[in-house]
């Protein structure tokens, strides 16, 4: 049954979806951040799912996948700092901003 | 694994997932996605990915959780609620069937591609020459080592770019402290983060020692060192370090280096990320040990955030 065989790599297809659908009606960046996440979990689903054979899962898909977690990670890192660098200098009373952003360039 | 098994994981799975994005209170919503990473880390289980399930719950669910949960109490103590704004209940409708319809377009690409371990063969067969029995180790610091390779520089440049985000007073100060300011709390955490750190450094030498032939590795590793480096931060038995320090810059680089320098003594073997025969374990296992302590520090930092001006209180 292609249903039963597909069951993981089916569940990641509406991991995608629901994570879209996330993205585009969240209206905060982390919010945000995190239904990326769960549209790359989707996608590694997918990926592993695909590579599962009759007794054991491809190990090439399951490495790509361990790279992607790390490089999700990654990305995840840099956004948060990002949102909160953003958030920081709009709440920051004027003066204190300007006086950041100018003492990168001394 | 059983049928019955495999459909309520997946409903679980979906439903988790729906729960992250659609609850109201952002700290609800945080805990949801760490409850389907690890929902995620059993179906990989269940898909006899061990390596990949160890990835998904320390990296996926952990890391992630918590860098996601400081985020979010660092966000409100600048003011911001993190309430989302009410969307038009047609354009909410719109998105819901536009991504119903691309999900269903993605589910019938997946259903036309039939399962198959093509690649575990060919890659079983290949194996002895490397020394080492876990294929996904071999996949990751052998056959696809280039990824590997310029993941860890990817790794390094995304700690780089959360370190340029500082303002320009703060640099190089250490990042935002993650200690405990009440008494009662400190004490215990304290105790927990020095027994914990030691073992954790054990655990990852373990990891990376045991991945040469049964699941884990250096990612793994790394992760495990990170979390007991992040427990010490909390307990006040570690102090972050100052972005200038040289210890830890040599830390950050050494896997990275170590990969490149076997990479480059390669070529003069015959080819870039070539092993000489004989050599190859010792190698592979050398790049792991150095990769793990890099990964291990460059998370727990990623984690930590910019630099932060010393009077600022994070």
């Amino acid at each position: 049954m292609a249903i039963v065989e597909h069951l993981y790599p089916l569940t990641g297809a509406v991991l995608v979806g629901l994570g879209l659908y996330g993205f585009l009606t969240l209206r905060h960046p982390l919010r945000q951040l995190l239904a990326v996440n769960v549209v790359g979990a989707g996608i590694f689903l997918i990926l592993g799912g695909l590579g599962r054979g009759a007794d054991s899962t491809d190990p090439f898909p399951q490495a790509l996948v361990i790279t992607g977690i790390v490089v999700a990670v990654a990305l995840t890192a840099f956004g948060a700092a990002l949102i909160l660098r953003v958030a920081e200098d709009e709440r920051a009373p004027d003066g204190t901003a300007a006086d950041d952003t100018n003492g990168n360039h001394p | 694994m059983t049928l019955a098994f495999d459909l309520i994981l997946c409903l679980m799975i979906i439903g988790t997932a729906a729960s992250a994005l659609l609850m109201r209170n952002a700290l609800a919503a945080i805990v949801f996605f760490i409850v389907f990473g690890n929902l995620l880390g059993l179906a990989w289980l269940a898909m006899d990915a061990v390596n990949v399930a160890m990835a998904e719950i320390a990296i996926g669910a952990g890391v992630t959780g918590v860098l996601l949960i400081l985020a979010r109490q660092r966000l409100m103590a600048l003011g911001d609620d993190l309430v989302c704004d009410e969307m038009p209940g047609w354009l909410r409708a719109g998105a819901l069937v536009a991504c119903a319809g691309f999900a269903a377009l993605v589910g019938a690409a997946v259903l036309s591609v039939a399962p198959s371990d093509d690649l575990g063969g060919p890659i079983a067969a290949l194996m002895p020459s490397l020394g080492i029995e876990n294929p996904v180790t071999g996949v990751l610091l052998a056959f696809r080592a280039y990824d590997t390779l310029l993941e860890t520089f990817v790794l390094l440049g995304a700690l780089v770019a959360v370190w340029s985000l500082a303002p320009g007073t703060a640099w190089p100060h250490p990042p935002a402290t993650l200690a405990l300011t009440e008494r009662e709390g400190h004490g215990v955490a304290a105790a927990f983060g020095r027994l914990l750190l030691p073992l954790a450094l054990v655990m990852a030498a373990y990891l990376v020692w045991t991945g040469s032939d049964l699941p884990g590795g250096a990612f793994q590793a790394g992760t495990v060192l990170a979390g007991g480096l992040i427990i010490a931060v909390i307990g006040g038995a570690v102090l972050w370090p100052r972005g200038d320090n040289r210890l830890l810059r040599v830390a950050l680089v050494l896997g990275p280096a170590v990969f490149l320098t076997i990479g480059l003594a390669g070529i003069a073997l015959g080819r870039f990320l070539f092993y000489p025969p004989g050599f190859e374990k010792a190698l592979i296992v050398a790049i792991e040990y150095s990769l793990a302590l890099s990964i291990g520090v460059t998370l727990a930092l990623q984690l930590a955030g910019p630099p932060v001006t010393p009077d600022h209180k994070g």
